[in-house]
């Protein structure tokens, strides 16, 4: 017992050495690395959400079925916004290592508009919706389907409350080093909104609207 | 691509201590994010062209495609949009990753099948009842 504890603790502490230092050489800020770790609870939230439609997505209780609600060509104008506004919020990122404030603000401004035209046409099918008597209330299948795609939507909102404020801030300070992060930090919560559109348009639309 | 990040490097010995980080996401480049858009309109494309076009006769199979082009989609954005990879922070943002979809799986697996099997073991009844109303 004791023989084999001998042997093994080398071995696992020159290991755990060899990958501290031939990965980091220096200690680096964390705030990257946090951030993701928050994206990673975010995505544990969609998850459920996800679990939740998956489960109630063909409980229609006798109410219209995704078949009937769904305007397809509609879904598709708005996935390409969010796509549209991934690419740009990457050429904002390409003026920024640049240094190009002016180019920056550009495509800044660019994105959120792109990101607003999604939440207006995602606000049009939801009134729609609402008001053919069909909200959330009207069956388990439309509960799930608005928390998750209103969940979604709400983190597109605050994701351009977010770029407008940091191109208030762009403006005022430039891009010095804090706001470069803050860039980056937006840059993967804007890119993750957009990976979860992918699951919202393929699990709950594309595959809702199948017989 | 080695040439940027070396460059990338020479700033950071400058600048002292808070933008040290900066390399984190220093891999994106013109090409690489157009190549990343190309692809990712190719496959939010072909999706709603199945299920528009009525392409398959049986729902199961695209289904089945959906999900996997779904799932290529994830991985292209990751790696081209978020620029994930095995290195970035010392490799801890892999590891999140692997924890977070290992989760991910057990959730939606998880939920799907115990449900599934509630729905068909244990209340006859209310299934009777969906299928006359639907």
């Amino acid at each position: 017992m004791s023989n084999s504890h001998a042997i093994q603790q080398p071995g696992a502490t020159s290991g755990e050495l060899n990958f501290y230092l031939k990965e980091e050489h220096h200690p680096q800020n964390g705030t990257l690395l946090g951030f993701w770790v928050y994206l990673m609870s975010d995505c544990l939230i969609f998850a459920c959400l996800f679990a939740t439609y998956g489960v109630l997505g063909r409980s229609y209780a006798g109410g219209p079925t995704g078949a009937e609600l769904f305007d397809l060509p509609l879904v598709a104008i708005n996935t390409s916004m969010l796509l549209l506004s991934s690419i740009t919020y990457g050429f904002a990122m390409i003026e920024m290592r640049k240094q190009r404030i002016g180019a920056v603000q550009v495509w800044l401004l660019i994105t959120g508009l792109f990101g607003a035209a999604f939440i207006g046409l995602e606000l049009y099918e939801f009134l729609h919706l609402i008001h053919e008597g069909n909200g959330p209330q009207r069956s388990a299948f439309l509960s799930s389907f608005f928390a998750l795609v209103a969940t979604h939507g709400l983190h597109v909102t605050f994701g351009i409350v977010w770029l407008l404020t940091l191109m208030v801030q762009v403006g005022k300070h430039g891009l010095i080093p804090e706001n470069r992060r803050r860039l980056m930090c937006l840059s993967m919560f804007w890119h993750f909104l957009d990976v979860v559109w992918i699951g919202v348009f393929t699990f709950v639309y594309l595959m809702g609207v199948l017989p | 691509m080695s040439n940027h990040s070396a460059t990338a490097h020479d700033h950071h010995d400058h600048g002292h201590g808070h933008d040290d980080h900066d390399d984190g996401a220093a891999h994106s480049t013109f090409g690489g994010y157009m190549t990343g858009f190309v692809l990712a309109v190719i496959l939010t494309v072909i999706p709603f062209w199945l299920v528009m076009g009525n392409v398959f006769e049986s729902s199961s199979t695209t289904a089945m495609i959906l999900l996997g082009l779904g799932a290529i989609q994830i991985v292209v954005h990751m790696i081209y949009f978020l620029h994930m990879n095995a290195k970035s922070e010392g490799g801890w943002n892999m590891l999140a990753l692997i924890f977070t979809i290992v989760l991910v799986v057990i959730t939606l697996a998880g939920s799907l099948w115990v449900m599934y099997h509630m729905n068909v073991n244990m209340m006859p009844h209310m299934n009777m009842h969906d299928m006359q109303t639907s």
